[in-house]
């Protein structure tokens, strides 16, 4: 009954931050609707035992990608009321294509019902199960390769990003490595013979 | 007690949101991205209900692979949005038209 209770109260709160995301007229109120978003998630994870991916959740998604959001949000100044106008008319063809979307997904479901009883509860975990150690097993044996080739995604998109932003500055002053080293001792010294200034 | 049916009308609600949204704020980049995150998570969300209420882990697996691609699309279009207001001082979609397509 507890367990009731905590699901459809942060189900609620998961529903009204999304809401929150779509219809907030200020990107930052929308990007902070989307951390609380992320946060009811990871509880709601919590609630049916996937224990380690709501931490992921909440570090890699609230902790990286959100910061990461709400930095763009505040370093661009954008003009909202601008970008809403047509608003109305787009949201009446989004709910058009939403409804459509559902029908089709609840048709889906009615209609194969993939031999799945989807009104019974979760089985429990034995004793001592640690849901972390047995996705790292996981991770580490059968999806070694699968990893790998998530990390080397992430060096692509870490290059792509940085690559895509970096900005050549005119006027800057830099050192030039190569034409240090390459400098001759007769490019720079002159040794000039001259007289004495006053005689002995 | 949760079902899986629980679980997966919560998803579905948080799918056909993040559609609406992403009509909604059709002319803004980082409200699409932004739906697009939620769409992503609400998919998360069957991953992590099916394979809990099935028994079996790989589901999870694939949530922390898709967890990694959610995390570099957003970086790459984040900084595709930086340079796009940075060229036309606008995240407008609708001035989005230089390649006549």
């Amino acid at each position: 009954m507890f367990v009731e209770i905590l699901f459809y109260s942060f189900a609620a709160i998961l529903v009204a931050s999304g809401l929150g995301v779509i219809l907030s007229r200020n990107p930052v109120h929308a990007a902070l609707s989307l951390v609380l978003c992320f946060f009811t998630s990871a509880v709601l994870w919590l609630l049916i035992e996937a224990e380690f991916l709501a931490i992921v959740l909440v570090l890699v998604y609230v902790g990286a990608v959100m910061v990461l959001f709400l930095f763009v949000v505040m370093m661009l100044d954008i003009n909202v009321e601008e970008l809403r106008k047509g608003a109305r008319y787009h949201a009446w063809l989004g709910g058009v294509v939403t409804l459509a979307l559902i029908g089709e997904i609840v048709g889906v479901i009615v209609q194969r019902r993939l031999g799945i009883d989807a009104t019974r509860g979760a089985a429990p975990l034995p004793p001592g199960y640690s849901n972390a150690t047995a996705l790292g097993e996981a991770l580490f044996t059968r999806y070694a390769y699968a990893i790998e080739l998530a990390a080397m995604l992430l060096l692509v998109a870490i290059i792509a990003a940085i690559s895509l932003t970096l900005r050549k500055r005119r006027n800057l002053k830099v050192q030039d490595i190569a034409a240090q080293v390459a400098v001759r001792a007769q490019d720079r010294v002159r040794i000039v013979k001259m007289e004495p200034e006053r005689k002995p | 007690m949760i079902t899986l049916g629980h679980m997966l009308t919560l998803s579905g609600i948080l799918f056909a949101l993040s559609v609406a949204g992403i009509f909604i704020n059709r002319r803004n980049v980082l409200l699409m991205l932004m739906c697009i995150e939620l769409l992503l998570l609400s998919a998360n969300f069957n991953f992590v209900a099916f394979s809990r209420y099935l028994g079996q882990l790989d589901g999870q697996v694939f949530v922390f692979f898709i967890l990694t691609v959610a995390a570099a699309e957003s970086a790459i279009g984040l900084a595709i949005l930086v340079v796009l207001f940075r060229e036309r001082r606008s995240i407008d979609v609708e001035g989005l038209n230089s390649l006549r397509g």
